[in-house]
């Protein structure tokens, strides 16, 4: 083994043990505003792994849509459903025996099935071919024309119907009308 | 690192994310653990690309990318419906359709 591979082994195993204990602080934090720090910790050292199987465009990705939106936006909605004020959310959990018990034996169903067929698996070296950013447009704007053009209406769809979903009270009527009709019924409310 | 390494560090992160989907009792916890899951998914697809050496893996992995954020967005707009009709958005104290 010479110097490269040993330092690429030391990083990946840094990275896993980093990545395996911010998951489990993740799922075993009792305030969840940590847990969903952890998340962030978890998504960060998601990118590493990226930028080490020579995905450098998925890693920004990464880093930009999970690490700056969803952890943004999942604090946002900590925030929102909180009655205590503070940033101590409780986050209590149940039945943890069971559940460990059967996460453990998926695992182990998982590594097994793994490494049973590791001799199946390609053995190419991980970081031979870098993927530009160049490639993978190229290959949304022409192979995958229709499927980007799809996700662009899932997005849409998405926006607008978590807009719908979380506006105030007037659900599934337009708001002019409302209001209208409350200054209507009661004139003494707008004094 | 070989590929195996990569696919155990995925399916620990993916139990990982299975313990919490069952124990947490915050819909937002719920959440957080599919998310876990989903990002374990994406390592298995990003590892998987490089092993190949093609890039329809990252393609792959970046559509599954912009689907969980989409889903995340509606699920915590529907996480923030129920916390305003019930007050609360602990998962069993939402029974109603218990047979």
């Amino acid at each position: 083994m010479n110097e490269a591979d040993w330092v690429a082994q030391l990083g990946f195993a840094l990275v896993g043990v980093g990545l395996v204990f911010s998951a489990t602080r993740v799922v075993t934090s009792d305030n969840l505003v940590r847990s969903v720090l952890w998340l962030a910790v978890t998504l960060c050292a998601t990118a590493v792994l990226f930028l080490m199987l020579s995905a450098p465009f998925m890693a920004s990705i990464q880093l930009m849509l999970y690490t700056g939106g969803v952890i943004t936006l999942m604090l946002f909605g900590v925030m929102l459903t909180n009655r205590e004020a503070g940033v101590v959310v409780a986050n209590e959990r149940n039945s943890p025996k069971r559940a460990a018990a059967l996460a453990i034996s998926v695992f182990a169903v998982f590594a097994a099935a793994i490494i049973g067929s590791r001799d199946a698996l390609p053995t190419r070296p991980l970081d031979a071919t870098a993927v530009t950013t160049a490639v993978l447009g190229q290959s949304f704007l022409t192979d995958h024309l229709l499927a980007f053009e799809v996700l662009s209406v899932l997005l849409l769809a998405a926006m607008i119907g978590a807009v719908v979903l979380a506006r105030r009270r007037d659900f599934g009527e337009p708001s002019g009308r409302r209001v209208k009709k409350k200054t209507a019924a009661d004139p003494g409310a707008e004094a | 690192m070989s590929l195996v390494g990569y696919l155990l560090l995925a399916a620990a992160l993916f139990c990982i994310g299975i313990y919490g989907l069952l124990t947490r009792r915050n819909a937002i916890g719920i959440l957080l653990s599919v998310e876990l899951m989903a990002n374990a998914v994406n390592i298995n697809l990003v590892a998987f690309a490089a092993a190949h050496g093609d890039h329809l893996g990252q393609v792959f992995a970046l559509f599954s990318t912009a689907i969980t954020v989409a889903e995340v967005a509606v699920g915590l707009a529907l996480v923030i419906l129920v916390f305003r009709s019930r007050r609360s958005v602990l998962v069993d104290e939402l029974g109603e359709l218990k047979g």
